[in-house]
């Protein structure tokens, strides 16, 4: 559905995108993860024609974001981070004012219009001025306004940034209903490492302008050596025990008192484990998330944090223009 | 062939349509935005109006009659080239992504935005006409039309203008700065406060630079029949005016910056 080809994107000296290469199945939710300004919106921007790459391209359904921009455009939806509906109209001034357009005729306006205020539960607000609906409702008018003309692709730059637990929750059901009802391929950015979990099919992990990771959630936690079990001594002697003659042991964390065991089926494995131990106190257990998946390999290859924006890119483009 | 020409030209109005019907609806819901410009052209109006009315200018009419039609266009002025700032606003949330990611083009977007900007002239060059009647100025159906295409063809010129501006001011403030450097400037020398005919030399040079002034003097013509040129010559300045600042309006939203 998606085709990204060297994709490169350079403020002055600064790689926004250092040569990206990707592809994007139908119907799957792709997440892109990573610290903020590693490269996720402009990437964004460029698939949804706002930006032009420095070098590469991308295919889109199927068209070129370079020469083909407004078929990509009709075959899109994007939800940026900011809100972008205007919150003097009512939700569905909104919708109206979008359905126009894009071109969609008159008799099918009212009938989309009601079908994606249905779809993300706004149908009684629908009169209701955008200014007086929460930051949760917002987002849902939002993610409406975007599916409105049918796209092939969906882009969401964030959605869920800045909502509370209970709002999160209900956009994650909204979002795994509108795969299933609409039919869309839908690339999410997040930095949330639950989030990505629960929703995504596949998951870019793009830092400093790369992809440094690219698979399942499940696939990813594998990577980092089966199961975690942490377990703590009463000194530090007891510590220091050989793991190495355990073949089903990937890996062995030593930290003072406690070690840190990646190992394979943790159910059937940990009491042979345990047998040769002496002087435990505690065992704790923990299935790895994305959350350790991201920390290791941030920890390989990441310099530092920089801002959404970040600030070489700002002045970059200063000293352009 | 003639049939998707026509769809496509159907579509494009009705992209103007929305883009005009959102400008309008906030419009409509922010009337104190509407009390608050139109207080400003009243101001002058009565205060400079009846203050040096009472001078005994050789005008040749009342000087408040005399400074009506100006302040017709003052408060176009005012209003148009302001209307530009909204483009920063768009730009500031995603409202102006979410328009640029959407197939219509940037000149439709452009026009959309103008015909908005027209509108909110239109509505407050409304009240000063009904203020004007209270003055003792008479229309008929004929200056009336002339009236309106002439605040029409200026505030669409002066939208492109203020629309130009906010397509390359990334910023609130210095929207504001740069424009008051042009909008008074505009307004002082369109011959608004006072007739254009004895004017030194470089005065006088300048006034007929500044595109106001035959606005202006085509509302003069109309109203007052007090004009310096000739009603058509006039219109064909202003159209010419408003013609050029559109294509560099149009050529500036080409290359701004989407994000």
């Amino acid at each position: 559905m998606i085709i990204i080809k060297n994709l490169v994107k350079k403020y002055g000296e600064f790689y926004a995108l250092h040569g990206l290469n990707f592809e994007v199945n139908e119907n799957e939710i792709f997440g892109l993860l990573g610290p903020n300004g590693a490269g996720k919106t402009t990437l964004i921007h460029i698939l949804a024609t706002l930006l032009k790459p420095t070098e590469g391209y991308a295919i889109v359904n199927g068209f070129n974001v370079l020469h083909d921009a407004t078929k990509v455009r009709e075959s899109i939806g994007v939800v940026f981070q900011a809100p972008s509906s205007d919150d003097m109209l009512t939700g569905y001034e909104n919708l109206k004012v979008h359905a126009l357009l894009y071109g969609i005729p008159s008799k099918k306006r009212e009938i989309r219009i009601s079908e994606v205020l249905k779809l993300v539960g706004l149908e009684e607000r629908k009169n209701d001025q955008v200014k007086k609906y929460s930051g949760g409702m917002r987002r849902r008018l939002e993610i409406a306004r975007g599916l409105l003309h049918n796209p092939k692709v969906f882009f969401l730059d964030e959605p869920t940034l800045g909502l509370d637990p209970q709002s999160r929750d209900i956009m994650w059901t909204y979002i795994k209903k509108i795969v299933k009802e609409e039919n869309v391929t839908i690339i999410l950015t997040t930095h949330y490492m639950e989030e990505a979990d629960t929703l995504c099919d596949r998951i870019g992990f793009i830092a400093n302008g790369r992809i440094i990771a690219l698979d399942s959630p499940l696939n990813l936690k594998q990577e980092i050596g089966g199961d975690i079990v942490k377990i703590t001594f009463t000194d530090d002697i007891h510590a220091n025990t050989d793991f190495a003659d355990f073949d089903f042991v990937h890996r062995v964390e030593n930290n003072g008192n406690s070690v840190i065991i990646y190992m394979d089926e943790v159910n059937s494995n940990l009491h042979r484990l345990v047998k040769h131990l002496d002087d435990v106190k505690s065992i704790e257990y923990t299935k790895p998330t994305l959350n350790d998946v991201f920390l290791k390999l941030s920890g390989d290859t990441l310099s530092g944090d920089s801002p959404e924006g970040g600030f070489m890119q700002r002045y970059a483009q200063y000293k352009k223009s | 062939m003639l049939s998707i020409r026509n769809l496509n030209f159907n579509i494009i109005l009705g992209q103007l349509y929305a883009l005009w019907l959102r400008e309008f609806k906030v419009f409509l819901r922010e009337r104190s935005r509407l009390v608050a410009s139109t207080f400003t052209p009243l101001l002058w109006l009565f205060v400079i109006g009846s203050g040096l009315g009472s001078t005994n200018l050789q005008i040749g009419t009342d000087y408040q009659k005399f400074i009506f039609p100006g302040i017709i266009c003052m408060s176009v002025i005012f209003t148009s080239v302001f209307f530009g700032s909204y483009i920063i606003w768009d730009r500031k949330f995603d409202f102006l992504k979410s328009v640029m990611v959407a197939p219509s083009s940037r000149t439709t977007v452009f026009v959309g935005k103008t015909l908005g900007g027209m509108t909110t002239s239109l509505f407050q060059v409304g009240i000063i006409l009904i203020i004007g009647m209270v003055l003792g100025i008479n229309y008929d159906a004929i200056s009336l039309l002339q009236i309106i295409s002439i605040v029409l063809i200026l505030s669409f010129g002066l939208t492109s203008l203020g629309l130009t501006f906010g397509s390359y001011i990334e910023s609130l403030e210095g929207f504001q700065l740069i424009v008051s450097f042009v909008v008074f400037p505009l307004f002082f020398l369109s011959g608004a406060l006072f007739p254009i005919d004895n004017l030194p030399p470089w005065l006088k040079f300048i006034t007929l630079v500044d595109p106001a002034t035959y606005s202006v003097d085509a509302l003069r013509n109309s109203l007052l029949h007090l004009g310096t040129y000739s009603f058509d010559l006039d219109i064909e300045l202003l159209l010419l005016f408003t013609l050029i600042i559109t294509l560099i309006g149009i050529f500036s939203f080409k290359r701004m910056k989407a994000v």
